[in-house]
């Protein structure tokens, strides 16, 4: 099997039928991350453990008794998941060398299905970015910025000024998890979704990025950014995949208490062949100011598609869209300041040597531990959590927040049932471009038209759906009602099957391919 | 308005962070002005909103216990312990006033 054939139904057939055992799979997969190590992705490379969890599979398949449809995947996990026994640092020099003492219960469950974890994955430090180019082991690169398909449309520069400088990041936080799932060195991975952090870079590494609904899988062992918004993300190749990971992952779990306690029922995505039924959103204000004519244009495709195929499709309005991002910024760096208290160097982490009193030490640990992003956002969290400003800004938030939340409740009661939007404002920048503005100004850019899901808590998810003229991914994204995760999927799945979005054509994994070169050549969707 | 040098110090004491220097400064007054916005919005018998899961009851387990005496995995992770113990510098012990301590505020 190909490394390419990147679907776990596929890859699951083959390992039963001994086509190709774990083991080979594992191997693959380590010696594909050794050679796109210039990616950035991986912090952490577990292979000992990951072979021995893929030996342990294969025994499995020998006895004829895989543990399910995950048994010997290899998977990454975004390294703001407690791991035990492997590191985990949230690219900060706060948690250097940290080795949590129990999994995070998405990494036990998935462990619990024979999962092989192949690593962790990097990202902006704390998950506090739209980059993943702010964490202290570097930023993470864009698979396709090696791509065959990003080459040939990239103006020729002088030898001197190859692609050492033309580079595109990932997007983020979770870049270094989209970037492992693109790059084929894993068949999933997972992130986490604050402001966009998984569906962003799942747009711009081509990859499909679901934001479960909040509550719906735990977050027990995802360290914490913004706890009423916080889930983990779900990154695959395709839309089927997103769904057995939800399938695995979903469900109350007693060690978080803001898990939802209704019975989760695992679902396979239908194929739906008939949307005459179906009522499509289409909200005005998400045309941002910003918005690339391209991903205009292939968002009102996208509409089209949906209309000639018999679904209604409808503009809706959600009025407060704008300032969500505003009152995001506010409530995140509020819950942040409160969420970053817990580093002080005393049980865990860096500490500093500074000894003459505990706040001095305190103190010193988090000037020598955090990054400017970090301290940035503690520091003006806790300017509006100050007395004078609590109800001026904290509150008034919450209270934003709250229309906010009601302004998809009344499209979706006004008989709407999912809303399709862009993901991102344009196609990925040159890393060198993207610096130049401040991780803030960034991320309130770039996080604006994913932001508003998480203030809502409601199921998203970005489903790549074309190439730019500069060769690189551009993803659409798809919004539901809560909870309502396979009407959300079965429109995305239908959605990716219409758009046939092409296959990366990477040399590193042509190498390591046994298999035959994929191509998928029906007309693609630009 | 710029935020005053008394706030600031006041920040660097509640939060334990420090400024740094004058973008560290610069940064909380353009998140401020960013904020702002927020009063454009007229809020008038809104409720704030604390969790989007409002409308159910947080799931209480029993009060009984089920994991723990798991000491010496917590202990490993800290750089300084005595037997069981996290050793702490001495507290009570409040950082120094603006004009004593080493802080980019002090030029100010």
């Amino acid at each position: 099997a190909a490394l390419k054939d990147g679907l776990f139904s596929q890859v699951s057939a083959a390992l039963k039928e001994g086509r190709v055992t774990p083991t080979e799979l594992c191997h693959r997969c380590l010696a594909l991350i050794k050679s796109t190590k210039f990616l950035n992705a991986y912090i952490t490379v577990a292979e000992e453990t990951a072979l021995k969890q893929a030996e342990e599979s294969e025994e499995r398949y020998k006895r004829g008794q895989p543990l399910g449809i995950l048994d010997g995947i290899p998977i990454a996990v975004k390294d703001n998941f407690s791991t035990a026994g492997i590191e985990t640092t949230c690219a900060s020099n706060m948690l250097k060398g940290y080795i949590s003492p129990y999994n995070a219960t998405v990494v036990q469950k998935l462990l619990d299905q024979g999962a092989v974890l192949l690593g962790k994955t990097n990202l902006d430090e704390f998950a506090m970015g739209s980059g993943s180019t702010d964490g202290v082991f570097g930023p993470v690169r864009n698979p396709w910025s090696y791509s065959k398909q990003y080459k040939e449309k990239s103006v020729p520069k002088s030898h001197s000024e190859d692609e050492e400088s033309n580079w595109v990041i990932t997007g983020g936080s979770s870049g270094g998890s989209a970037a492992a799932v693109s790059s084929f060195t894993c068949f999933a991975a997972l992130g986490s979704d604050t402001g966009g952090s998984t569906r962003n870079p799942a747009a711009h590494c081509g990859v499909v990025g679901l934001k479960p609904t909040y509550g719906l899988i735990s977050r027990h062992g995802l360290i914490p950014l913004v706890n009423s918004m916080d889930v983990p993300g779900i990154l695959t190749r395709c839309v089927d995949d997103a769904a057995v990971l939800l399938g695995s992952l979903a469900g109350h779990d007693p060690k978080d208490s803001t898990t939802i306690q209704d019975d989760f029922r695992p679902f396979e995505v239908p194929n739906l062949t008939d949307v005459s039924k179906l009522s499509i959103g289409i909200p005005k204000e998400y045309h941002a100011p910003g918005l690339s004519s391209e991903i205009l244009a292939l968002w009102s495709k996208a509409a089209d598609l949906f209309k000639n195929a018999g679904a209604k499709v409808v503009e809706v309005s959600l009025p407060h869209t704008r300032y969500s991002i505003v009152c995001y910024h506010v409530l995140c760096t509020a819950e942040v300041a409160s969420n970053m208290a817990r580093f002080d160097g005393l049980e865990y982490g860096h500490r500093s040597d500074m000894k003459d009193s505990t706040e001095s030490m305190y103190a010193a640990t988090r000037r020598e531990g955090f990054n400017d992003v970090v301290r940035g956002r503690i520091l003006s969290g806790n300017y509006f959590l100050l007395k004078q400003n609590y109800e001026k800004y904290f509150v008034k938030a919450q209270k934003v927040r709250r229309l906010i939340a009601n302004d998809f409740v009344k499209v979706f009661r006004s008989g709407v049932d999912i809303l399709l939007t862009p993901t991102t404002l344009s196609d990925a920048a040159p890393y060198t471009e993207f610096i130049q503005e401040d991780n803030r100004t960034r991320s309130a850019q770039d996080d604006i038209l994913t932001q508003a899901a998480n203030m809502a808590g409601l199921p998203a998810i970005s489903v790549p759906t074309a190439l730019s003229e500069r060769g690189l991914p551009v993803g659409l994204q798809f919004i539901g009602r809560s909870f309502q995760e396979k009407q959300l999927l079965t429109v995305a799945k239908w959605f990716e099957k219409q758009v046939q979005f092409p296959v990366i054509q990477l040399e590193e994994v042509k190498r390591h391919d046994n298999g035959v070169f994929q191509h998928q050549k029906s007309a693609s969707f630009s | 308005q710029r935020v005053s040098v008394e706030v600031l110090d006041h920040l660097e004491h509640l939060a334990l962070v420090d400024f740094r220097d004058s973008e560290g400064v610069e940064r909380l007054q353009k998140a401020i002005q960013f904020a702002d916005q927020l009063h454009e919005v007229n809020t008038d018998g809104v409720e704030p909103m604390d969790s989007v899961l409002e409308d159910r009851c947080l799931y209480l387990r029993e009060d009984n216990v089920t994991e723990g005496n798991c000491t010496k995995e917590l202990l490993e992770n800290a750089r300084e312990k005595v037997e069981e113990y996290f050793v702490a510098p001495p507290g009570n012990i409040p950082l120094p006033k603006l004009e004593e301590r080493e802080t980019f505020l002090q030029g100010s």
